[in-house]
């Protein structure tokens, strides 16, 4: 397992746009709320287009020298789109709904390696997009079990640099893929919490520190069933009880909203972790863990087992 | 964790559906429909003089383009996701996956998408109905002549 420790590596500035059921009061300061499932443009695609490109307009600066970004559509259609024409360099990543934090730790090795100095990772997902390209047609109203999860609607990018600013990253930890089995496309929960599990002992082993080290474990999108399991399987495994811990996906829909057992995507966890982890005052060191459930639609009709991934960030707030 | 055991895990703590709560949701709102339905056949046969098999006839397609216009205009896939099978079932969810297919896809041009994939959830029912219609036939002309 791959696991990096950091000197100085800041996060300097991050934007946000969610979508019009995020927009709850549970997230703070958010740049823009979109109040429809289109942003004035005629497909769900372009919607989230446009707002990747209104987030890397307001992103990019000259010294920008390299993007890095995903996200949930086939060919991660939306990034390498919304990137077109601009002039810097793109490396499109893919880790499903963990694909902001892989940019961010790409980035942050890059420039801890001195081969740039300042880059920029970006993420997307769209409720209605993700449904056409992973479940049944939008109208249609499939059913489902009040253990799925919510793609959550959204763009989120952050610059990363050498400059210092009061976010730092302080080291992070690739995830490997896990299995353990679970066929059920509707309980990503499940799938996921195993590698979330993994990563973040690898990550405690390498760091040294234990779960008590942080103020907060912020986990991605595992839902209220999925975190449950990652807490039963910490303590049965390896004896840990974690107290600190908060599931972005469980959060960030209030209770009457009824989204199922939360919210998920790539931009959930980031959401969450800008816009309200880090609006708190009260956290100082953060530890978030992405969970990506590495699902296609294809290998699941075929019967196979979902293979998921986890890939962990430790961040801390300077004064 | 070993894999049978945590998919026994996963088993326990996984909530199950409420099927007695379901059952009575989805018996109650097709009933209403069925109920809806008759008496609209009543309506036409007593005040429009209609014969009862041409009555039927004009139910369902009373009943299907409603449907389609719930689909296309409000929001039929909420209503579905509430009140389930009990609002599919009666002959109103064929039209309905065909229009939340062709509705999803029309922007992908007309052949590309639209048209692959208008029957894309409606194609298993007219195979499997095509198939079955066709054995319970020839079961009917080998045993009953």
């Amino acid at each position: 397992m791959a696991s990096f420790l950091y000197k100085d590596i800041y996060i300097n500035k991050f934007y946000s746009i969610a979508g019009k059921y995020e927009n709850n009061g549970v997230l703070k300061n958010v740049n823009k709320y979109i109040n429809d499932f289109y942003y004035g443009e005629k497909t769900i695609e372009d919607c989230e287009i446009k707002m990747q490109k209104e987030v890397l307009n307001n992103l990019v600066n000259n010294k920008t020298e390299l993007i890095v970004g995903g996200d949930l559509m086939n060919q991660i259609t939306a990034t390498s789109s919304s990137v077109n024409n601009l002039n810097i360099s793109f490396l499109g990543t893919y880790s499903a709904c963990a694909t902001f934090l892989s940019s961010i730790i790409i980035l942050s090795n890059f420039i801890q390696g001195k081969f740039i100095k300042e880059g920029l990772s970006i993420t997307s997902s769209h409720n209605l997009s993700s449904e056409k390209q992973f479940r049944f047609p939008v109208e249609y109203g499939a059913l489902k079990p009040d253990y799925t999860t919510f793609t959550c609607t959204g763009s989120v990018g952050c610059n990363i640099s050498k400059y210092p600013s009061n976010i730092k990253v302080v080291s992070s930890t690739i995830g490997s893929v896990v299995d353990l089995g679970i066929k059920d496309a509707n309980n990503m929960g499940a799938v996921m919490a195993p590698a979330a599990v993994k990563t973040l002992i690898e990550h405690l082993n390498y760091t040294k520190t234990t779960v008590k080290d942080y103020d907060v474990i912020l986990t991605g999108d595992l839902g209220k069933y999925g975190a449950e399991l990652f807490k039963t399987l910490l303590k049965k495994d390896y004896g840990i009880i974690i107290k600190n811990h908060i599931d972005a996906g469980s959060i960030i829909f209030k209770e009457n909203q009824e989204k199922y057992s939360g919210g998920s995507g790539p931009v959930c966890l980031p959401l969450v972790l800008f816009n309200n982890i880090l609006q708190n005052k009260k956290y100082k060191k953060i530890l978030a863990i992405a969970t990506g459930s590495l699902h296609s639609p294809l290998l699941v009709n075929q019967k196979h087992a979902i293979p998921s991934t986890a890939h962990l960030i430790s961040l801390e707030v300077l004064k | 964790m070993e894999k049978k055991e945590y998919q026994k895990l996963v088993k326990k703590t996984t909530p199950k559906p409420d099927k007695m709560n379901n059952s009575i949701k989805v018996f109650l709102c097709g009933g209403l429909m069925g109920a809806f339905g008759e008496i609209i056949r009543l309506l036409l046969i007593n005040y429009f003089n209609l014969k009862s098999t041409d009555a039927v006839s004009i139910v369902l397609f009373i009943l299907i383009v409603s449907a389609c216009f719930l689909t296309a205009f409000c929001d039929f896939d909420k209503y579905v996701i509430k009140l389930k099978a009990g609002l599919i079932v009666p002959i109103t969810g064929f039209a309905h996956s065909i229009q939340s297919s062709a509705l999803d896809y029309k922007k992908d041009g007309m052949i590309t998408g639209l048209g692959s994939n208008f029957f894309k959830l409606a194609g298993s029912v007219i195979l499997y109905g095509i198939v079955s219609a066709f054995i319970f036939c020839v079961i009917k002309v080998v045993f009953y002549g």
